[in-house]
């Protein structure tokens, strides 16, 4: 069953402008195992994990996820994808409860309110669940992103800088909820410019400096 | 089904909680309605022919300005990204947000006009035929308009250009829709334009979710 | 998908034909107008009841059908670049639309120059004109979405959907704008109405489309290498140009 879970990419590469940001990045992520991809700003970090979660069509080489290419069967990974780019996913009119409850009805999650609340009284943000998101601070803010991950029941997480603006609290929260995504035979690809300790072992792709 | 039904309750619930961007689509095609007469004088047998296509055309125009709305601040805060990454049919989620457009911006202009109709000293048989074509003719406007949001999202001077973009296409409902009250007062009887009115919905209404969806991914790339 | 040669020879090769073709179709061009000219200026006979003014239909006429025929081969172009994703199919669109936008805008003008002589006004909303209108509406659409748009890429696709929507609507317009045109006016101005021509007319009507059509494909094939160079200029082969040597720039 978990077998199949894998990300493969083969030679992949990316223009924009001109230049080229990657050439030929090939690389496979198992289930279980972490992706931490690093390099500076405008390395084309971003545009590569828009890539993987086929945003961004990939005009050279393939990207498959379960065998099948993601380009051909786009559905495919958009049940298995949860893709945390660089916006908070939520309206600033809306409360915590409702944005999380929008969220898993546009992935088609079946999770009932009840656990909702308890994810996010978990992450610390106990009265706040029907306080409009605009009157909490970007630190609580990002910690309802933290409750919808951990609310989150897909097998691959694709995390554009998920460490930003977090707490140390927080970012120990961020780390654990990694931990057991991953015991759970899920595979994580994230990107961070902090230099972040997981206590599974990571694999690293580095872009250019 | 269960996230069309999602979307829509959440952008009538924004717009609730924003009242401002919804009632000045209205209050436009209040203004746009109120300054034909200024311009053109008060003589009643001039404005009962011009009403129509002045209803219709400030529809028209009040409604391009609410278009850029439509997909901008999900996409601005990432929400628009999640749809298209969504294991759900993005033309299903699309066409929930036209639906949400339509009911916010399109049905109360259709609701506003026959007070409107008053004031261009309309017959109550004209104010019928005048309110159902708008009924028919806003959807198409919303789904129309989608396409042209679709593609311009972002993008600077979006607006006037979703205008450019989208008024040639829309000029066949115009003609019918305005038309029809003329054809009633003039004895032929409005059926002809209700049922093409119809026939232009109803293949614009199924045919745009598709559209935009491509659109959208186009311009997520 | 793993398009890479596909994707990659198609401009490359076409610049060299499109270079070699271009300037004779450019000639061919110059001489079918010249007799087109003659034909709708010097030899056809003076119309019975419209007299001189008539002539113009031989440009009106012609540039109408190439505004269509552009739009239809920009859509033609805009579908193939969006299923098979070449690169060439999109500049091929964005080198036609200048050049149909302009075929467009002759048309009204033609249009405007028959009309005031025959129905003593500029413009009348005749079917066909107003139809005309519209298409060039949706040619400076095209052209300014592509404009404002920042990335190429996307402008490319974008153009190509918001083409391929309007072709679709193209005959949709036109039958409503003629029911509306005939329920306000009646069939008593209409442009669509041309004298009854002799056979001579017809045929340089016929020369001056041709000519047009081979001006056409001279043009955008002309544009098309500009738009080539500009978007490969970081290739290897664009570099290695004798066009490109010459230059400062890298």
């Amino acid at each position: 069953m978990t077998q199949d879970l894998q990300l493969q990419v083969q030679s992949i590469s990316c223009e924009r402008g001109g230049r080229w940001l990657f050439e030929d990045v090939s690389f496979t992520v198992q289930a279980g195992q972490a992706l931490y991809v690093q390099g500076n700003n405008g390395s084309g970090k971003t545009t590569m994990l828009r890539m993987l979660c086929g945003l961004t069509p990939c005009i050279k080489g393939d990207i498959e996820w379960r065998g099948q290419s993601i380009s051909k069967n786009k559905n495919l990974l958009n049940v298995d994808l949860l893709y945390w780019g660089h916006s908070l996913v939520f309206k600033d009119e809306l409360t915590p409860l409702e944005n999380l409850q929008m969220d898993m009805a546009v992935t088609g999650s079946e999770v009932e309110s009840a656990q909702v609340q308890l994810a996010l009284n978990h992450q610390g943000l106990i009265n706040k669940h029907h306080l409009a998101m605009k009157f909490l601070s970007q630190g609580q803010k990002r910690r309802v992103a933290l409750a919808r991950l951990q609310l989150s029941r897909t097998r691959l997480w694709i995390l554009d800088e998920p460490f930003v603006a977090l707490d140390q609290h927080s970012i120990d929260s961020l780390r654990s909820l990694f931990a057991a995504h991953l015991a759970k035979g899920g595979l994580l690809i994230f990107t961070s410019h902090q230099p972040i300790e997981l206590d599974v072992e990571l694999k690293h792709f580095r872009f250019g400096l | 089904m269960k996230a069309f039904v999602a979307i829509v309750m959440r952008d009538l619930r924004l717009a609730m909680r924003n009242k401002t961007e919804v009632l000045t689509g209205l209050i436009f095609f209040v203004v746009v309605a109120s300054l034909f007469p200024l311009a053109i004088g008060p003589e009643p047998q001039t404005l009962r022919l011009i009403g129509p296509g002045i209803l219709w055309v400030g529809a028209l125009l009040s409604s391009m300005l609410s278009l850029t709305r439509i997909f901008d601040s999900d996409y601005r805060d990432g929400t628009l990204e999640q749809m298209v990454l969504s294991p759900q049919p993005l033309w299903l989620l699309v066409s929930a947000k036209i639906v949400a457009h339509w009911l916010l911006s399109g049905l109360p202009l259709v609701i506003l006009s026959p007070v409107l109709g008053l004031q261009f000293d309309l017959s109550s048989q004209a104010v019928g035929i005048l309110t159902l074509t708008l009924l028919l003719g806003t959807p198409v406007l919303s789904s129309l308009g989608a396409i042209g949001a679709a593609l311009t999202l972002g993008v600077r001077g979006g607006g006037v250009l979703i205008a450019l973009l989208v008024l040639p296409l829309f000029v066949p409902v115009l003609i019918f829709g305005a038309g029809a009250v003329e054809a009633l007062e003039s004895g032929l009887g409005a059926q002809a334009h209700i049922s093409i009115l119809m026939a232009l919905l109803l293949p614009s209404v199924f045919f745009s979710p598709w559209a935009s969806s491509v659109a959208l991914k186009i311009a997520l790339e | 998908m793993n398009q890479g040669w596909f994707y990659y020879a198609a401009p490359q090769t076409f610049y060299g034909l499109a270079g070699k073709l271009w300037p004779w179709f450019a000639l061919l061009a110059s001489l079918l107008a010249i007799a087109g000219f003659w034909i709708g200026f010097m030899v056809a006979p003076t119309d019975a009841q419209q007299g001189e003014a008539y002539r113009i239909i031989f440009l009106h006429v012609p540039v109408s059908w190439m505004s269509m025929i552009i739009y239809l081969a920009m859509a033609f172009w805009s579908v193939l670049g969006l299923t098979l994703n070449t690169r060439l199919s999109a500049m091929m669109t964005r080198a036609l639309a200048p050049t149909g936008a302009m075929f467009a805008f002759l048309s009204l003008w033609t249009g405007a120059l028959w009309g005031k002589p025959m129905w003593g006004a500029w413009w009348v909303w005749d079917a066909r004109l107003t139809s005309e209108l519209i298409l060039f509406f949706l040619y400076l659409g095209y052209i300014a979405l592509t404009s404002a748009i920042d990335d190429t890429r996307r402008a490319d696709r974008a153009g190509a959907l918001i083409a391929i929507v309007g072709v679709i609507n193209v005959p949709i317009i036109y039958f409503s704008v003629k029911w509306w045109n005939t329920l306000h006016q009646g069939a008593s101005v209409s442009l669509t109405r041309a004298p009854s021509m002799a056979q001579l007319m017809l045929w340089g009507m016929l020369l001056m489309a041709l000519a047009f059509w081979l001006y056409t494909f001279a043009l955008v094939f002309y544009r098309v290498r500009t738009i080539i160079l500009e978007r490969e200029r970081h290739t290897d082969w664009v570099n290695a140009l004798p066009e490109a040597k010459g230059s400062t720039n890298s």
